[in-house]
């Protein structure tokens, strides 16, 4: 695997509140879990939150489905913690309403009756002011000798497309309540995920569309004076051509007299088809070796730390993670 | 024979015959579904073009504001209204037209088209109705049955091919539609709407004391102005409402006809062939005609090689440090081998539960699509690939 364009930065390591988001398909909920297994090291105490009843998490890590309470998931290298939190919109509106209102009481009443569901499409922008609450309560959770409950969280948020709509409380407000309690809480959520204790860090591939969506997020981030964190550039796989021949393969030029001569070194006597199969293997190889690189270019433009995580052909489980894990903190993740 | 050729044979699912399925005049509306990310413009695009090609007026109906894609068919960009894709090669009176869905365009026309021109005047200009035309989640899927509806009346086209929204689950285009209608014709909208039919009078009475608890949460947290906002709305919405309803459940059942086939679209990941599962099961239980799954991105072995045979030489020819080139065009073929291996593993679990799917794999292009050429080489690869990858 290449170095990557740069490591991890003392301003991300002071982060308390990491975002993954990432294009559909990009393994965004993989490496928020690497994320939070590689942060949770030493004794520290990671929170890792989802938001969208996927039961991603449960998905990756191979448990049940995770109930609406924060449970743990995993033991991190050096005796750290990982715990998980599937956060939903209906459980948090009842536990809002509990808190300020007393009506936790009413909260069956209330869900029969569909209230949340109405008052989410009354003002859409509800359910996320909701979501972002309970993260934001989470992230600044006191025990009781006055520390942190978590070191940090790591939320694997909605997909690139959708995360600044998610993250802008500002504008989700915009409908909702001039006045009231969850109005102060949501400047709260705001002064959060505005601060420096706050990153949106990209998942991408080394493919157009995914690198696209990662340059597009960046600058709507900006836009919205959010702030991205690092590229974590998923499922890289390794380089086996040498560069010369990579180039020349891509264009068609496949010395076959070489291979059939470097095949017969090896003890290999293969017919006239299997080679031409392999050069065709290796053309396609050579071919989005170079759209691969085209990506790595492109990704270096907004000039964001750049994390690398290999592809896995035998496909991710617990172990795998962990790994990851490893891999992330050998890039200076802490 | 090697490992992979042993995989492919002991399991076949049976094949999707993608021609046959756009040639018959029977089909009238392809519905492609399935998780984000995996190809389903792509291969609404693609399809639509084969089956222009093979002489059907053909629309694609997208939902992705996919500029990329209206470049690829040679459009400067997609409307709201089909556009025809000009192609000179149509043999047979072929065509093919491409949209995108503009969900608040086509809300706006619903109401412009059924109410009058004061109520329509009201509704357009009430805040509660510019959110939910824009911002509520399931308005999207809403208006693509609504565009869909729209298609199928207007008769002009042997052939619509759907993109779905590009949900969080695949499940919600099926579900959208109908929580959308839920919401706007329910209990509580009614109760809201209830002070100025009832005269205002013993509205407490009427409902008892769950109404007044829910509109003490609910105008505490949204605010009175909404609230009031929403009740305008309502009113001015109410002549409509039958009518939408109606609508939606005519669409419904156009998807539940037999004109209608479904293409759940996966990859051969482990999250989106489960969202696959799950859109197979679902349409079983609302009866929805199947025709089969399509695995985009699959990476079927070339070169018939084991993979232990192909790494023992390349380890021979680092021991003997010669022809470094060989050497790494074996391993990339053991790589290859294994991610075909892991592709059909996931597959098999996949075929496994739903033995009687009809399953297509489409390889993997070493690049992306950029053009007609390139989605031509897609519709080529979805009709004669192997059923397995």
């Amino acid at each position: 695997m290449r170095a990557s364009t740069g490591e991890w930065t003392e301003q991300l390591a002071r982060v308390r509140l990491h975002v993954v988001t990432g294009k559909g398909g990009t393994g965004k909920t993989t490496v928020a879990a690497a994320l939070a297994l590689a942060l949770a090291n030493e004794g520290r105490r990671v929170l890792l939150v989802e938001v969208e009843d996927r039961q991603g998490i449960a998905g990756v890590f191979g448990t049940p489905p995770l109930p609406y309470s924060e449970e743990h998931l995993a033991t991190g290298p050096g005796g750290g913690e990982v715990l998980a939190l599937a956060i939903d919109a209906e459980a948090a509106l009842l536990d809002y309403l509990a808190m300020f209102y007393n009506l936790g009481f009413a909260g069956r009443t209330l869900r029969k009756m569909g209230a949340v569901e109405f008052a989410t499409t009354l003002a859409p922008g509800l359910r996320d002011v909701l979501l972002t609450g309970k993260i934001k309560e989470c992230v600044g959770r006191i025990d009781e000798r006055g520390r942190h409950v978590y070191d940090s969280v790591v939320l694997d948020a909605p997909p690139t497309g959708r995360v600044v709509k998610f993250l802008d409380v500002t504008r989700a407000m915009a409908d909702l309540a001039k006045v009231g309690p969850i109005r102060s809480q949501s400047e709260g959520v705001v002064r959060l995920l505005h601060s420096g204790d706050t990153a949106v860090h990209l998942v991408s591939l080394l493919e157009e569309l995914p690198v696209r969506e990662t340059l597009e997020a960046v600058a709507e981030l900006d836009a919205a004076d959010l702030r991205p964190g690092a590229v974590l550039v998923n499922r890289v796989r390794p380089t086996r051509l040498p560069h010369r021949s990579a180039t020349a393969a891509a264009a068609g030029r496949v010395d076959t007299g070489r291979i059939r001569a470097g095949l017969e070194t090896a003890g290999l006597n293969l017919d006239a088809t299997t080679i031409e199969d392999l050069v065709t293997e290796t053309i396609e190889h050579a071919i989005s070796v170079q759209s691969e690189t085209r990506a790595r270019v492109a990704l270096q433009q907004p000039d964001l730390p750049t994390l690398e995580l290999p592809e896995f052909t035998q496909g991710i489980d617990r172990a795998r993670l962990f790994e990851f894990a490893g891999t992330l903190r050998d890039q200076g993740v802490r | 024979m090697s490992d992979a050729a042993d995989n492919r044979r002991r399991r076949r699912p049976p094949g999707l015959a993608i021609d046959s399925l756009i040639d018959d005049p029977g089909t009238s509306v392809l519905v492609c579904c399935g998780s984000g990310g995996v190809g389903k413009t792509t291969t609404a695009a693609a399809l639509g073009l084969r089956a222009a090609g093979r002489g059907r007026r053909t629309v694609v109906l997208t939902i992705d504001p996919a500029r990329r894609l209206a470049q690829s068919l040679g459009l400067k960009e997609l409307s709201n209204q089909p556009k025809r894709v000009s192609i000179t090669e149509f043999d047979g009176g072929g065509e093919l037209h491409a949209m995108m869905l503009d969900m608040r365009r086509t809300f706006d026309d619903m109401v412009l088209t059924h109410a009058g021109k004061e109520r329509a005047a009201a509704i357009l200009s009430n805040p509660f109705y510019q959110t939910i035309s824009t911002s509520f989640s399931g308005t999207q899927e809403y208006m693509a049955m609504e565009k869909l509806g729209q298609l199928t009346q207007d008769g002009s086209w042997d052939l619509i091919i759907v993109d779905t929204p590009p949900s969080r689950s695949a499940l919600d285009f099926l579900d959208a539609p109908q929580r959308l209608s839920t919401v706007l014709d329910g209990k509580i909208i009614r109760l809201l709407s209830a002070p100025a039919r009832a005269g205002g009078r013993g509205l407490r009475r009427l409902v008892g004391a769950g109404f007044s608890l829910f509109s003490k949460a609910v105008s505490t947290v949204v605010g009175g102005q909404l609230l009031a906002d929403a009740s305008a709305f309502v009113q001015a919405f109410d002549s409509m409402f039958g009518g939408f309803r109606e609508r939606a459940e005519h669409t419904y059942r156009t998807l539940r006809s037999p004109g209608t086939a479904f293409l759940v679209i996966a990859t051969p990941e482990p999250d989106a062939l489960r969202e696959a599962s799950y859109f197979v099961d679902r349409l079983a239980g609302e009866q929805m005609p199947l025709a089969g799954l399509v695995v985009n991105r699959t990476h079927p072995i070339i070169a018939d090689l084991p993979a232990t045979t192909s790494l023992a030489a390349a380890d021979e020819l680092a021991q003997r440090s010669s022809n470094p080139l060989t050497e790494a065009i074996l391993r990339l073929h053991a790589d290859r081998v294994a991610l075909a291996e892991r592709e059909l593993r996931l597959l098999s679990r996949f075929t496994k539960s739903h033995p009687e799917v009809a399953v297509v794999g489409v390889p993997a292009l070493p690049d992306d699509v950029h053009d007609l050429s390139g989605l031509q080489e897609i519709g080529h690869r979805l009709a004669s690939a192997e059923p397995s990858g």
